[in-house]
């Protein structure tokens, strides 16, 4: 029996696993049709995770145009990058819309799954109406916003004739407020999301946690912020992952709705790769872009596994 | 149970007497808990009454404003005409080009990442091998990359080998972007199952595929519907790889929404371009509804894991 592959890390969940728990190694029978059944995710992880990073890379010290070269040019195209103006805008733009969107959608996330908690009626039905625009691409997301905030005929004038003049309401056309829109469009898309993940977390909290704060006279609001809030590490955790990945990628919401301005008022970084590629033809100014795309992942990829490295050698010497 | 509803209780039992199934009565608290739900719901509602009413509405009703107004005159040829004969530059062929493109494009990419995505997680769990632990590392790295990292590369690999703006090109690209997520999808339910079903397969003799057919593959219906959820709304809502893989012959309907939508040739025709608008947010949404809390599900199995 011992000859049989042995699942190592069965009991633990996801990657996270850490190497305390892995069991020690037995010998594998080498089985080729287990190569051969995966080899599209062997192609798929070393070609495309791999080389094609890797190429990427390489292009970024290059001075490619419309077709790749190997003319190598140094950091040149890094030193123009951040001399532009227009990939400043964009990564000061994706900070904000990220802070906003991920605190916005946390705070009003839990806020809903905390409402959805109180043994309301009907809560399949408002669970449906929150989520629905999650299953909606973020295409139909941007162009229903855009038409809401058409300074003529939208929100802003349907207000309007309902008697207050001075109503204003189309963030899209100034661009002081134009990201303010995309941060908007993009909460409606998503909001529903971290709701179900975190109403998930809260019913997963147990239930005599919610018996023993009773007893001891603690207030419901109390009780969800300072007692369950920090019980659900991982819903949140969760939740927060799903956004950030989905920030970093920002592009069919910000093409769908503003297409980068007014000016470059909503401009991305994922949006200023896309265009050196395409329409600017200077692949290697997008490669360096993309490049630096791939820091804040490889910074986090280092402090998990920092963090993992910390709790071995904890864990080693207890 | 929260003291809203403990002292909704208690006075509602002070008032009526302990009769009835549960007594109910409205206090601030369950009010507060109503109201909040309930304007939210309308956030989230408002757009889609806005886009029905709108692609109802003829033009000039449009222009007078009233953006949330039941229109005064029901009008359905603005539907007919996203489908038909709405204009991207100078084609005049409506939505119906991109929707069978996304069709073809979600029909043949489903069951193709969702098959190797089986099998890696079948492999991953049970047979693994030198090195497959640290493919499985890369992969995940990769559901974490932005795709702006790989794609120029992919590009010019794919028209390397003759693929890139084609369909099997942009299937093979969907593959590729579903497999992380997938994969641990189905490594996660695999390891989950006892491991004595494994064995019981070994001590009859099965091999690699006998086990995945006979024992594996049944067991993993459940999972697969997740899977199905995922890709069918993902694969039909994609714009990125859309816009740079598909090529103009096999443009996905929801670039091609855009075009319609952005196009500037002629005046904006509103109610055309909502009524487009629903047309393609309608099959993820059917797929939403018919799904319920399976989508739910599928979302939580493709993060919480994660």
């Amino acid at each position: 029996m011992t000859q049989i592959a042995e699942p190592g890390e069965r009991a633990a969940p996801g990657f996270a696993g850490t190497a305390a728990e892995r069991r020690p190694r037995t010998r594998r029978k080498f089985n080729i049709q287990s190569i051969l059944g995966t080899t599209p995710m062997i192609a798929t992880a070393v070609g495309v995770f791999i080389i094609c990073i890797i190429f990427s890379i390489i292009w970024s010290f290059t001075n490619s145009k419309l077709f790749p070269n190997f003319n190598f040019i140094g950091l040149q195209q890094y030193e123009r990058l951040w001399r532009t103006d227009r990939w400043i805008i964009s990564v000061q733009n994706l900070f904000v819309f990220g802070v906003l969107s991920l605190g916005v959608s946390m705070v009003f996330g839990y806020l809903l799954a905390v409402f959805m908690d109180q043994r309301i009626k009907q809560e399949d039905l408002f669970r449906s109406i929150f989520l629905y625009p999650f299953a909606m691409s973020l295409v139909v997301t941007g162009l229903v916003w855009q038409w809401m905030f058409d300074p003529n005929l939208g929100i802003q004038s349907a207000v309007r004739q309902l008697g207050w003049t001075n109503f204003e309401f189309a963030p899209l056309v100034k661009q002081e407020t134009a990201l303010y829109g995309l941060v908007l469009g993009g909460l409606w898309n998503g909001v529903g999301v971290t709701m179900a993940i975190m109403l998930a977390g809260l019913r997963g909290v147990d239930s005599e946690i919610w018996k023993a704060a009773k007893v001891d006279g603690i207030p419901t609001w109390k009780t969800y912020l300072f007692i369950v809030l920090p019980m659900m590490k991982g819903a949140i955790a969760t939740a927060f992952i799903l956004q950030c990945t989905g920030v970093v990628k920002v592009f069919d919401i910000v093409i769908a709705m503003t297409q980068g301005g007014p000016g470059v008022s909503t401009q991305m970084p994922a949006v200023y790769v896309i265009q050196h590629i395409t329409d600017r033809v200077n692949v290697g100014q997008g490669m360096a872009a993309a490049t630096m795309m791939l820091v804040p992942v490889m910074v986090l990829i280092a402090v998990q596994y920092l963090l993992r490295w910390n709790a071995n050698r904890k864990a080693g010497r207890a | 149970m929260t003291t809203e509803a403990i002292s909704s209780g208690l006075s509602a039992g002070a008032l009526s007497g302990p009769r009835g199934p549960k007594p109910k009565s409205l206090t601030i608290g369950r009010i507060g808990v109503y109201a909040f739900l309930i304007l939210s719901a309308l956030f989230f509602l408002m757009p889609l009454w806005v886009m029905i009413v709108t692609s109802l509405k003829t033009m000039p009703e449009i222009r007078e404003g009233h953006l949330f107004n039941w229109p005064a005159l029901l009008t359905f040829d603005p539907w007919l005409k996203a489908w038909d004969t709405a204009c991207t530059g100078r084609d005049c062929n409506g939505l119906k080009p991109g929707f069978w493109n996304s069709v073809k494009i979600t029909a043949l990419s489903v069951p193709v990442s969702i098959v190797i995505a089986m099998i890696n997680g079948y492999a991953l769990s049970f047979w693994k091998y030198k090195g497959s632990e640290f493919l499985f590392g890369v992969l995940v790295f990769g559901a974490f990359v932005p795709y702006q990292v790989v794609i120029y590369p992919l590009i010019i690999g794919l028209s390397k080998v003759g693929l890139f703006a084609t369909l099997p090109g942009i299937v093979i690209v969907h593959t590729i972007f579903g497999m992380p997520i997938l994969t641990l999808l189905y490594r996660n339910f695999f390891a989950s199952l006892p491991i004595e079903l494994f064995k019981a397969g070994r001590v009859d003799g099965a091999g690699f595929w006998g086990i995945f057919f006979r024992i594996m593959l049944p067991m993993s219906v459940p999972i697969t519907i997740v899977a199905i959820i995922l890709q069918v709304t993902g694969i039909w809502n994609d714009f990125l790889f859309g816009t740079v893989f598909a090529g103009r012959e096999n443009m996905p309907m929801t670039v091609q929404l855009n075009n319609i939508v952005t196009t500037t040739t002629g005046i904006r025709e509103y109610n055309v371009n909502m009524a487009a608008t629903i047309l393609t947010a309608a099959v993820p949404l059917v797929v939403y509804f018919i799904s319920g809390k399976w989508f739910v599900r599928g979302i939580a199995a493709g993060a919480v894991k994660g």
